[in-house]
């Protein structure tokens, strides 16, 4: 990181470092005790680290003088090393809680080791830690290569990166101390979030800033996924974070909406996170690497822009099929059925494009595992969006809410899908930024690609049978109208399934450990200086479009 | 202050509709419409490696 700054960036990373420490320092003296307390000091450990890492850097050499007529590719190394960390520290938490739920007698007596405190430190470590930095890393290559220009400058995509994981440590830190907002997906206190605000503005400037210096006429369409992933999130971070603390001293505060406000405003917010956090982003990482990987174009370039306005138009209305069957009103209730039921067509155009790109490249599919994980995203892409419509619509929800077929369907998307396709990014990536033709252990590929996979099937077959289950034990009746199984019943009938939900969990960890080792293997054994092989900068004002 | 139902039923079912579907073909005409065919295939083709400059450009190989 230091050696690509030059002197005068470097000085102002120094300021950013003091103004960092010094913001912990506020929040510690304020606080006092308490989980604000404890992050204010974490934040004066990043202030300060960074402060000697980059103060001990000021003598080092300035970068080469040609640094601004190539790509900034550290940032996204770094943030692609933080994926790999949150994705096996997230999901090894994940397998923890899934052997509870088998084994509940093991939990350890101390409170922070709670199912409940460590149910959300998996969540939000895999979708903002694991997600949200190859999101993030991804995004950062994307808009260089296809607008061929650098980022807009050197200082921001570290703030970026390291702002971001603090948000995502003071996010799972604060569970464990058992600060919560109580808000599934949006747990983190009202100072993170507000953290993360400033985190996500610094992203979109720099982000509009980079396209804008772009040298190529048309915005690629990874592009616009990306853009739409960064400016909805902020929308929904805000509108459903809007809380009063209880003392500007304190973590915790209440939330301003209240009832079922309070409910439809967290569904809003909950699965349009599933939209533009889960799909969004990751559709952009399918749009690039998918062509690069496989050498053939998208097969309609057309289609996607129409899939585009159908997905961002439609998925931000589905939020309230979450709230079947409550307080919310009925027509509120059909609204998002319908919308989530029309959803399947922009999706199916996404995930069918994306399988229609690789006819005439099975071969490649059938040889290499990288284009297979990306393979087995877009199909598990379809799966999954198809089955979310079904479940969406009320008389089938009335079966599978609340039971642990929702959680096999986040499932076989946040495995299938989103994961496969950020380790497909990686296997692309890591290779390509170290300057090398292949990963480290390109056998390990191999070996990651079905531990992948087959984790994946037995967790959703087990949870689909699971959430079955119990949906029909609860809606039993006898002949005098009353119910066949008492709910503990219906508990003790899952023991099975979670048994096979944790060994599916730990087969999918043990493959991410894999790709964790060959990427830091692969990382390693970069030379000194390399550089990605692909095509340099293009510079010079944008072409024209050529004449129709 | 909150609309009624009939209110919001009348605007979903006029205001709504048209909103909706007016995107809808206004996105597939510039999507589709025969004149931007050539420029979307290029742009479709310009992510790919070594579609950005001719064969014999230069040092280096293109994989």
């Amino acid at each position: 990181m230091i050696r690509s700054l030059s002197s005068s960036e470097r000085q102002l990373g120094i300021a950013l470092s003091v103004a960092l420490a010094l913001l912990g320092l506020v929040m510690l003296g304020a606080a006092k005790v308490g989980p604000m307390a404890v992050h204010g000091a974490m934040a004066i450990a990043v202030g300060v680290a960074l402060l000697f890492a980059l103060g001990g850097g000021l003598a080092e050499p300035e970068p080469r003088g040609d640094r601004l007529a190539r790509y900034y590719d550290e940032p996204t190394r770094f943030g692609i090393v933080m994926t790999m960390i949150w994705a096996v520290f997230a999901m090894a938490v994940g397998v923890w809680v899934a052997a509870l739920l088998y084994w509940p007698e093991a939990t350890p007596l101390w409170p922070w080791t709670s199912f409940g405190r460590l149910r959300p430190v998996h969540t939000s470590g895999i979708i903002f830690g694991f997600g949200g930095n190859a999101l993030i890393a991804t995004s950062f290559h994307v808009v260089q290569r296809t607008s061929r220009a650098r980022l807009a400058d050197s200082v921001t995509p570290w703030v970026v990166l390291i702002g971001f994981n603090l948000f995502c440590l003071w996010a799972v830190s604060g569970y464990l101390m058992g600060s919560t907002q109580s808000k599934e997906y949006a747990e983190a206190e009202w100072y993170a979030d507000l953290w993360l605000v400033v985190v996500w503005v610094v992203y979109f400037v720099l982000y509009m800033r980079t396209l804008a210096r772009r040298n190529e006429p048309h915005i690629y369409v990874a592009n616009w996924y990306y853009l739409a992933f960064i400016l909805v999130v902020a929308m929904l971070h805000i509108v459903n974070n809007l809380a009063l603390p209880v003392s500007l001293a304190g973590a915790k505060s209440f939330t301003i909406w209240a009832g079922v406000q309070d409910a439809m405003v967290q569904w809003w917010y909950g699965h349009n996170a599933v939209a533009f956090f889960l799909t969004a982003g990751f559709l952009a990482m399918l749009y690039y690497f998918l062509p690069v990987r496989s050498g053939r174009p998208i097969w309609s370039y057309r289609l996607s822009i129409l899939s585009f306005w159908g997905i961002v138009f439609f998925y931000v209305w589905v939020g309230s099929h979450h709230l079947h069957y409550t307080a919310l009103p009925y027509w509120v209730q059909t609204l998002g059925m319908t919308f989530s039921v029309m959803l399947l067509v922009p999706s199916w155009a996404a995930a069918g494009n994306a399988i229609a790109t690789l006819n005439g490249a099975w071969h490649k599919v059938r040889d290499d595992a990288t284009l297979r994980f990306m393979f087995v995203a877009a199909v598990f892409y379809g799966l999954s969006t198809f089955e979310g419509s079904f479940l969406a619509i009320r008389p089938v929800n009335s079966l599978s809410h609340y039971t642990d077929w929702t959680v096999g369907h986040v499932h076989s998307g946040t495995l299938g899908w989103v994961a496969m396709i950020i380790f497909g990014a990686i296997y692309t990536l890591a290779p390509q930024l170290s300057g090398r033709e292949t990963m480290a252990w390109p056998r390990a590929i191999e070996w990651h690609f079905w531990l992948a996979v087959t984790g994946t099937l037995v967790y959703v077959v087990a949870l689909w049978n699971a959430g079955i289950t119990q949906g029909l034990m609860w809606r039993t009746y006898d002949a005098s109208g009353a119910l066949s199984y008492s709910f503990l019943q219906s508990v003790m009938a899952m023991a099975p399934y979670y048994l096979l939900r944790t060994i599916g969990g730990a087969l999918f960890l043990a493959g991410a450990v894999i790709c964790a080792l060959n990427t830091w293997a692969t990382m390693r054994s970069a030379r000194a200086g390399a550089e990605a092989h692909d095509r340099p900068l293009l510079p010079g004002p944008a072409l024209p479009e050529p004449a129709e | 202050m909150m609309p009624s139902h009939e209110t919001l039923v009348v605007l979903a079912k006029t205001f709504g509709l048209f909103w909706m579907m007016g995107f809808f073909v206004i996105v597939a005409v510039l999507a589709f419409r025969p004149s931007r065919k050539a420029a979307y295939e290029r742009v479709a083709l310009s992510i790919l490696p070594g579609a950005d400059r001719p064969l014999d450009d230069g040092p280096g190989e293109r994989k």
